[in-house]
């Protein structure tokens, strides 16, 4: 899929995803090894995103599992579609038990989640598989068998091997401790805060309109906040956001009053309004 | 030929290092990397660096490790940069710029000239060993932050919002500069004494392994981010034991409307949910000055329980005893201040300001022994150095005889107990004592000794 990291780079970047070198590396690394991406890192830097930009570089198709508690195999993996089955059975009353058997299991009944789906077929895929540490453990045990030999049992149909393995992209905000299992199938990436410059590049090609200084100077601010000890310290999508609410109120320079006012863009909780507020010097809020 | 046996060699040293300082690799990943070694190119040393940690490392709290190690066993160059600059103040010069303009290849350059000028010491010719503290204390990097933010100022012009901001990330910049200079010495002296012992001795353990009772102040914020995930983990892991524990009768309405689906063909048996019991915790935290690391961090663990179980008590003490549950109710207040918010609210001492066990134990029985029945789980947090006092054993007896269980996590090593005023082996006779030196002990424990 790629000739080399710098490749990686600038095709990201072509779909507006501006990589980090870590980030470039390792996509080249889980492309050219054939292994799953586990992305871990904070809310909001980016990582679902990374999965839709190599989807749209490999002009694949983004087959998503969004994972959460409760997630089991009928959703993940396939279901039997029992409406349609029933259906087939009363529709052919004549005919015997065998022929009726082998039928209502076949591929016509047959409901593709994500995970088969992302096997099956030949045309190139990208598997994202979403906040997993929000599935519960089973699931796991699940994936280990997709990830390491991409294929899927299906008791009634046999196994299913991927013709074309799918680019697979897991992401998790650590909030459970995955496996290490799991782990040991994937590489590992941690995508934490961009480097200065970097946010700067990513501030100015998702908000166009910004002036370069005050580009900079919102990364400063950023990155002070994230310097403190607060309860959930802003990333890149607050960033941007913030830069876009300042775009909005038509400021073209940082000043208390401005700052003072837009800082619940940045920050979401009240605690942390009031101890940035006095660490900035902006004074009563 | 020889050049690539060379690599291969380098890169499973590099393994055995890591490996000894606990970080989990099996052999497929070690080939692995040596794949990614192949298709990365050696020309890259960045590019190279992660590549190896994505396919060496399992997680974030590893990387702490790996970095240095890496800087070791792939390191920049070899020998010193060769300018025989020895001139302090030029340096000096030299460094201040290089921080205004915020330029890191120049600072990782005079990084590695700060420690061939500054950080030699011995009397061979090319000196003995090198030493980060010495090139530090003769270059006093902390000591240019006036000069950078005035040269800063100069340049940028007026003063805008962000220059408020200056300083800290001067600050910043100046502590970057000195984990160079660290990373610098690390590598000179592993040239002289062999990468090997060096990988192993001056590289900083993981957060998790790291020692309560000497985790220095930057380690413990460490330490303070490796609980949330920790209390998260032993919530998920609480939860899937319930689920297990979840074995009942048929529940024979859900049951019938399950089948539906399959034309009213019971298939699928649902079973019928035990209502769990409600565990009860009660914590009994020594936070004395001696055990401070320990405690300030087992409170912030006791807080994240707060939100898995609904009765938890926490008492605190140093030689008396108080109730500090109503400190803990999650999310109205941060939690770093919180050490200090008890020993400010709570009534902990008496005369003296030295932790007794035994009163504290007496009173915590006369005062708040209703707070423990038979479905009480008491964890004990604390030393056992009663400070030569007796350690009123017969309190702890009526303890154990009242409550379900009885555990007591000692932060000092099995073989310290019982030595000069620690009272743990007589108390370990009639509790389950456990050595709880790290946050990786304390989780397997938590994790073990909880109730369902």
């Amino acid at each position: 899929m790629f000739t080399s990291v710098d490749d990686v780079s600038a095709r990201l970047a072509e779909t507006g995803y501006l990589a980090s070198p870590a980030v470039a590396t390792t996509v080249f690394l889980a492309d050219r090894l054939g292994k799953p991406l586990l992305v871990e890192g904070p809310a909001g830097v980016g990582k679902t995103e990374l999965a839709k930009a190599v989807a749209e570089v490999a002009l694949a198709r983004l087959v998503r599992l969004q994972c959460y508690e409760g997630v089991d195999e009928s959703r993940a993996l396939y279901e039997w579609n029992h409406a349609k089955q029933l259906l087939r059975i009363s529709a052919g009353r004549d005919e015997t038990w065998d022929e009726a058997r082998t039928d209502i299991f076949g591929e016509e009944f047959l409901l593709a989640r994500p995970l088969l789906t992302a096997i099956r077929g030949d045309d190139p895929k990208v598997l994202l598989i979403d906040e997993t540490d929000k599935a519960d453990v089973e699931v796991e045990g699940l994936l280990l068998e997709v990830l390491s030999d991409f294929q899927v049992t299906v008791p009634e149909l046999g196994t299913i091997t991927a013709t074309r393995r799918p680019f697979v992209v897991l992401t998790s905000n650590a909030s459970r401790e995955l496996s290490e299992a799991l782990r040991r199938r994937c590489l590992f990436l941690h995508i934490g805060f961009p480097e200065e410059e970097l946010e700067r590049r990513i501030v100015r090609l998702r908000v166009p309109g910004l002036d370069e200084t005050l580009a900079e100077s919102v990364v400063r601010v950023v990155g002070a906040l994230r310097a403190m000890d607060l309860r959930k310290v802003p990333s890149v999508a607050e960033t941007i956001d913030w830069a876009r609410t300042l775009l909005a109120l038509g400021a073209d320079t940082l000043d208390e009053t401005v700052v003072r006012d837009t800082l619940g863009v940045l920050l979401k909780h009240q605690d942390d309004v009031l101890k940035a507020g006095a660490k900035l010097d902006l004074g009563s809020l | 030929m020889s050049e690539q046996a060379g690599v291969a060699e380098r890169l499973t040293s590099l393994v055995a290092a890591l490996r000894a300082h606990g970080v989990r690799i099996g052999t497929g990943e070690t080939v692995d990397a040596a794949q990614a070694m192949e298709a990365l190119g050696l020309a890259d040393r960045e590019r190279l660096r992660e590549g190896l940690a994505a396919t060496l490392l399992h997680g974030t709290a590893q990387r702490p490790v790996f970095d240095p190690v890496f800087d070791l066993y792939f390191p920049r160059g070899v020998g010193g940069p060769g300018t025989q600059n020895a001139d302090r103040d030029e340096l000096r010069d030299r460094l201040a710029a290089a921080l205004a303009a915020d330029d890191e290849a120049l600072l990782v350059r005079l990084a590695a000239e700060a420690v061939d000028g500054f950080g030699g010491y011995g009397s061979s010719p090319a000196s003995d060993g090198w030493s980060s503290y010495q090139a530090l204390d003769r270059l006093r990097p902390q000591t240019l932050l006036a000069r950078v933010r005035d040269d800063v100022r100069a340049r940028g012009g007026g003063p805008g919002f962000a220059d408020r901001l200056l300083e800290d990330e001067i600050r910043r910049r100046i502590e970057a500069f000195r984990r160079m200079v660290g990373g610098e010495a690390r590598r000179r002296v592993a040239e002289r004494r062999g990468r090997d012992e060096i990988a192993r001795r001056a590289v900083a353990p993981t957060a998790d392994r790291v020692d309560f009772l000497f985790a220095g102040r930057d380690r413990l914020a460490e330490l303070r981010r490796t609980v949330q995930p920790l209390a998260r983990k032993l919530a998920t892991r609480l939860a899937a034991r319930r689920r297990r524990a979840a074995r009942g009768t048929i529940d024979l309405r859900r049951t019938l409307r399950g089948s539906l689906s399959t034309g009213g063909v019971p298939m699928r048996p649902v079973l019928r949910r035990r209502r769990p019991a409600r565990p009860e915790l009660v914590l009994l935290c020594d936070v004395s000055g001696s055990v401070s690391g320990f405690s300030d961090f087992t409170m912030l663990l006791v807080q994240a329980l707060h939100d898995q179980f609904s009765k938890v008590r926490v008492f605190a003490f140093v030689n008396r005893i108080d109730e500090v549950t109503p400190l803990l109710v999650h999310g109205a207040a941060d939690p770093e201040g919180l050490g200090a918010r008890i020993r400010a609210q709570a009534v902990l001492t008496g005369w003296h300001g030295s932790s007794d066990y035994g009163v504290a134990l007496g009173e915590f029985t006369e005062r708040h022994g209703d707070a423990v029945g038979p479905r009480t789980t008491v964890f004990v947090l604390g030393d056992a150095r009663t400070n030569m006092s007796d350690p009123n054993l017969p309190a702890v007896r009526h303890l154990t005889e009242r409550a379900r269980r009885v555990y007591w996590l000692n932060p000092e090593a099995h073989a310290q107990w019982g030595t000069g005023d620690s009272a743990a082996l007589d108390y370990a006779e009639l509790v389950e004592m456990f050595e709880c030196r790290n946050a990786r002990q304390l989780s397997a424990l938590v994790g073990r000794l909880l109730p369902v």
